[in-house]
C-alpha cells in the first residue's frame, strides 16, 4: 500500500483515527439526533400562558400544588391545580400519585397540553426528601414573587450552618 | 466529651495530612529514608484520626445526642439501631466524613502496607494522596463538620428521610463511596508516575488491582442503589438516567474503560498515556459525581442532603484536583516511553475498541446530564433530557461493545487470528441468532430492541464458555489434559469470564424485563382480586402494624398461578410521623427468576361504600437477573484481586513461577 505513510508510527496514528474516528462519529450523530426528541422545557404556569404552547407538545410544568385542589375520581384519574403567583394551571393525571405529592408542597409534571386547553400529566416527579425543592420551581417562584425563603429547611433550633 | 475529641481528630488529621505531604516531598527531593518512613507514618496517623472521629460521630448517632446538630437533623430516638448507624452517612456533613475516612484508608493502606514499590514513587504517591487529603478535611472542618453543637439541643431529632430507611440504603453508601475513593489512589498512582516519568508493566501492575478494588465496590454500589430504587420507590423501576445515576455512572464507565487499558499496559507495556489518562479521569468523574449530586445545580428525584452554597467550593475542590493531574498530562505525558507495537486484529486491537466505545459512552452520558446546566447557563431556561436521549445515544453503542466482546479474549497478544476467532464463536453466535428470532417470533415484532438484547446477552454467556473451553483444549486434549488445564487457570481468568458473564446475564435481565413486565392496578375491597399476566392477586386482609417509629397498614394478599398458591405477600403503607411521610413497603414475590411485586395503596372508598384500597401488581419476568448480572461483576473483579500476580504486595512472583501453560488473560 504505497499511500500509506513510512513510518511505522505514522501508521498506527493513522489507524488509531481511522477506527475512533467512525465510532466518535456515531457517538455524536446518535447524541444529536435522540437530543431533539428527548428534551422537554420546564414552564411556571405563567410562563406556560404566556409561550402560548401548541398543544402536544411534551413540557414540564411546576409550581406549588394549590391548597384544597386535589380531586381524586373513581376512574383512578386526579386533578388539581399548579400555580405560581401569576397564574395557575388544572393538571389532570391518571394514576397513582407519588408518597411524596402533597398540597402546598412544589411539585413537577410532564405531559402536554390538549386542544381544550387541559393540562394532561404523564408522570408526576416523585421527589424522595421532604425538604427538597426541584431547582426549577425555586426559580420559577423567585421569578414570580411566590417565594418565601427556606423556612423549611432550617433545623429545630435553626443552627445547622457550621 | 466525646463529640469534642472527634472534632480535635478531625482537625488533627488535616494538620496530619499537611504534614504527610510535607514530608514526602521532602523525602523526594533529598531521597531520604527518614523523610520517606515519616510521611508514611503521618498518612498512617490521619487514617486513625478520622477513624476516631468517625467513631465519635458514630457514638452520637448510637446514643441519640441531640446536642449535635447533625444527629438532631437526621436521627430520631425511636429509629431501629441499623439505621441509626446508617445515619451517620445519611446526611451531607457525614457523607463527606466517610468520603475522607476512605480516602486517608486507602492512603494508609498503600503508605504502611504496599512493599515493594520503588521509594521515590511511592513518596510521590503518598503525597498526591495527603494533598487529597488536605483538600477534602479541609472542606469538611471548615465548611461542611458534623460535629457542631446545638446551644439549645431538641428534645427529639428530625429522623432520616423514610426512604432512606432500609437496608439496602444503609449499605449502599459506604461501597458507592469506597469505589469512588478507591480511585484516588488510581489518581495518585497516574501523578507518580507523570512525575518520574515512568509507565511500565510494574506500574500497571500496581495500578489493577486498585482500580479491581474501587470498580468492584463501585459495581456492587450502584447495584444496591438500583435495587432500592426498584422495590423502595414503589414503581418497578431501577434505573431514570437520572443525573444522580448518571453521576456514579460515569467514573464505572470510565473505571471500566481503565480496567481494560490497564492490562494492555500491563501485558504488553502499551498505551501507557492512555491509561494515565483515564487514571486520572476516574477520579475526577468521581468527584463531579460527588459535586453533582450534592450541590443540586441538577434537578433529579434524588436529590437528598442537597447544598447549593458549599457546592462551589466541592466544585473548587474538584478544579483544583483535576486541573493539577491534567496539566501534569499534558505537560509530562509527550514524555512518556511509547509502548509495544500491535496489528489491528489483536488483543491490543480489541480492547483499544473497546476504550472507544465506552469512553464515546461516557462522553454522551455527560453531555446528556449537563446539557440542562448548558443551555441554561446559555439562554436562561430550563430544561431536562429524558430517557430517551439516553436510550438511543447509550444502547447502540453498548451493543457494538457487546457484538466485540466475545471476540476479544479469543485473539492473541500482537497478531491476532481474526477469522480463527470468529470461526471457533460460530455456535455462540447461532444461538444467539436463535435466541433473538425465537423472542421476535413469540412476542410480535414490536419488541425488536429486546430481541437484540436477547440476542446479545446470549452472545455474551456463550461466548465466555467458549473462551474457557479453548483454554482448557475442550474436545482436542485427553480429558486428563483439560483437566490439568483447568485447574490451571489463573484466578485473572476467572475473573474476567465471570464479569463478561455477569454482563450478559445483565442484558438477559434488563432487557426481558423491560419489554415485557406487565402491570395492573385497581382499588380491592377485602377478598375482590385482581389479574396480572397469569397470576392472580388476591387482597385477603388489611390489618394494622406499627413499627418502632412508624404506624402501618399491612395487607395480605395472597397470589396464586392456575388456582395454585404461589405466596403470601405482605406489602405495607407506613407513615412516619417524625417525617410526616408516607412510604410503600413493596412485597416481593420471587418466582423462579420472575418477580411478582405488590404496592398497597392508599384507602379509598369501594363499591357499597366498603373500604377499598388501590393494589399495583407487576409481573416482572426475569427481574432477578438486572441485579444478580452486576453481582457476579463484581465477584469477577474481587476474584481476579485474589489472583497471586495481582497481590499488593507480589508482584513479581508470577515472573518467577515460571512459564505458565495458560496464556495469562
Amino acid at each position: 500500500m504505497g499511500w500509506m505513510p513510512r513510518s511505522k508510527k505514522a501508521r498506527r496514528r493513522l489507524l488509531v483515527v481511522a477506527v475512533a474516528a467512525p465510532i466518535l462519529s456515531l457517538a455524536a450523530v446518535l447524541a444529536f439526533f435522540a437530543m431533539g426528541d428527548a428534551v422537554s422545557f420546564f414552564y411556571s404556569p405563567a410562563q406556560a400562558q404566556a409561550a402560548h404552547l401548541a398543544p402536544g407538545k411534551t413540557i414540564q410544568l411546576g409550581g406549588l400544588v394549590a391548597k384544597g385542589s386535589v380531586a381524586k375520581h373513581p376512574d383512578g384519574s386526579v386533578e388539581f391545580v399548579i400555580m405560581d403567583h401569576a397564574a395557575s394551571e388544572k393538571v389532570v393525571y391518571q394514576g397513582d400519585l407519588p408518597d411524596l405529592f402533597r398540597e402546598g408542597q412544589g411539585v413537577v409534571t410532564k405531559g402536554s397540553f390538549e386542544a381544550s386547553g387541559q393540562f394532561r400529566a404523564t408522570e408526576v416527579l416523585a421527589k424522595h426528601d421532604e425538604k427538597y425543592m426541584p431547582r426549577e420551581v425555586t426559580k420559577a417562584l423567585k421569578a414570580s414573587g411566590e417565594w418565601r425563603g427556606d423556612e423549611d429547611k432550617a433545623a429545630p433550633t435553626g443552627a445547622t450552618k457550621g | 466529651m466525646i463529640i469534642e475529641i472527634g472534632a480535635f481528630c478531625l482537625i488533627l488529621s488535616l494538620i496530619l495530612s499537611v504534614a504527610q505531604v510535607g514530608l514526602s516531598v521532602i523525602g523526594r527531593v533529598r531521597r531520604s529514608a527518614v523523610f520517606y518512613g515519616a510521611g508514611e507514618g503521618a498518612a498512617g496517623a490521619a487514617f486513625l484520626m478520622v477513624l476516631i472521629g468517625f467513631a465519635a460521630l458514630m457514638y452520637a448517632f448510637i446514643t441519640s445526642d441531640f446536642s449535635v446538630a447533625n444527629v438532631a437533623a437526621n436521627s430520631h430516638s425511636a429509629k431501629p439501631m441499623l439505621y441509626k448507624v446508617a445515619g451517620v452517612w445519611g446526611s451531607h456533613e457525614g457523607s463527606m466524613l466517610l468520603w475522607c475516612l476512605a480516602l486517608t484508608g486507602f492512603g494508609a493502606i498503600v503508605a504502611l502496607m504496599a512493599r515493594g514499590l520503588p521509594a521515590a514513587m511511592k513518596s510521590v504517591v503518598v503525597a498526591s494522596q495527603g494533598s487529597l487529603g488536605v483538600l477534602f478535611l479541609a472542606y469538611t472542618v471548615f465548611a461542611s463538620n458534623p460535629f457542631m453543637r446545638l446551644l439549645q439541643p431538641p428534645v427529639e431529632g428530625r429522623s432520616l428521610n423514610p426512604l432512606l430507611q432500609d437496608p439496602a440504603l444503609a449499605f449502599h453508601p459506604p461501597f458507592l463511596y469506597g469505589g469512588y475513593v478507591g480511585f484516588s489512589i488510581v489518581f495518585s498512582f497516574a501523578i507518580a508516575a507523570l512525575i518520574e516519568g515512568r509507565v511500565d508493566a510494574a506500574w500497571a501492575r500496581w495500578v489493577r488491582p486498585w482500580s479491581l478494588a474501587a470498580w468492584s465496590l463501585l459495581t456492587v454500589g450502584i447495584t444496591l442503589g438500583a435495587f432500592w430504587a426498584y422495590y423502595e420507590l414503589g414503581w418497578g423501576g431501577w434505573w431514570f438516567w437520572d443525573p444522580v445515576e448518571n453521576a456514579s455512572f460515569m467514573p464505572w464507565l470510565i473505571g471500566t474503560a481503565l480496567l481494560h487499558s490497564a492490562v494492555v499496559t500491563e501485558k504488553r507495556g502499551a498505551l501507557p498515556g492512555w491509561t494515565v489518562f483515564l487514571a486520572l479521569g476516574s477520579f475526577t468523574f468521581s468527584m463531579l459525581g460527588a459535586f453533582l449530586v450534592r450541590s443540586g445545580v441538577l434537578t433529579s428525584v434524588h436529590a437528598f442532603a442537597v447544598d447549593p452554597e458549599r457546592g462551589i467550593l466541592l466544585l473548587t475542590i474538584l478544579g483544583l484536583a483535576a486541573g493539577t493531574g491534567f496539566g501534569l498530562f499534558a505537560w509530562r505525558a509527550p514524555k512518556l516511553a511509547p509502548g509495544g507495537l500491535f496489528a489491528p486484529i489483536s488483543r491490543e486491537g480489541a480492547l483499544v475498541i473497546n476504550n472507544l466505545i465506552l469512553s464515546a459512552a461516557t462522553v454522551t452520558v455527560l453531555l446528556g446530564t449537563l446539557y440542562p446546566l448548558i443551555k441554561e447557563a446559555l439562554t436562561g431556561q430550563s430544561l431536562s433530557v429524558g430517557t430517551p436521549y439516553f436510550n438511543l445515544t447509550f444502547a447502540p453503542l453498548m451493543a457494538l461493545a457487546f457484538l466485540v466482546l466475545p471476540i476479544g479474549p479469543l485473539l492473541s497478544w500482537k497478531r491476532g487470528d481474526g477469522l480463527g476467532a470468529l470461526q471457533r464463536l460460530w455456535a455462540a453466535a447461532g444461538l444467539a441468532m436463535a435466541v433473538g428470532l425465537l423472542v421476535l417470533w413469540i412476542q410480535k415484532p414490536t419488541h425488536a430492541a429486546a430481541a437484540v438484547g436477547m440476542g446479545l446477552g446470549v452472545w455474551l454467556i456463550i461466548g465466555v464458555v467458549v473462551e474457557i473451553a479453548e483454554r482448557i483444549h475442550l474436545g482436542r486434549a485427553s480429558l486428563a489434559e483439560v483437566r490439568r488445564r483447568l485447574g490451571g487457570l489463573p484466578r485473572g481468568a476467572w475473573g474476567m469470564s465471570l464479569a463478561h458473564a455477569g454482563l450478559g446475564v445483565f442484558t438477559l435481565g434488563a432487557c426481558f424485563e423491560t419489554a415485557y413486565k406487565i402491570e395492573a392496578a385497581q382499588a380491592l375491597t377485602i377478598n375482590q382480586s385482581l389479574a396480572v399476566g397469569t397470576y392472580q392477586v388476591q387482597l385477603s386482609d388489611v390489618v394494622a402494624a406499627n413499627g418502632p417509629n412508624y404506624i402501618a397498614e399491612r395487607g395480605l394478599v395472597t397470589v396464586t398461578k392456575n388456582g395454585k398458591p404461589v405466596c403470601e405477600a405482605k406489602p405495607e403503607r407506613r407513615f412516619y410521623p417524625a417525617n410526616s411521610q408516607t412510604t410503600s413497603e413493596v412485597a416481593l414475590c420471587l418466582e423462579g427468576l420472575d418477580d411478582v411485586y405488590l404496592v398497597l395503596g392508599e384507602r379509598r372508598v369501594g363499591s357499597e361504600s366498603q373500604p377499598a384500597w388501590l393494589v399495583r401488581a407487576y409481573w416482572n419476568p426475569l427481574a432477578r437477573l438486572i441485579f444478580l448480572g452486576p453481582l457476579l461483576m463484581a465477584l469477577g473483579g474481587a476474584v481476579s484481586i485474589s489472583d497471586r500476580r495481582l497481590r499488593f504486595a507480589a508482584p513479581r512472583r508470577a515472573a518467577e513461577a515460571g512459564p505458565v501453560a495458560v496464556p495469562a488473560e
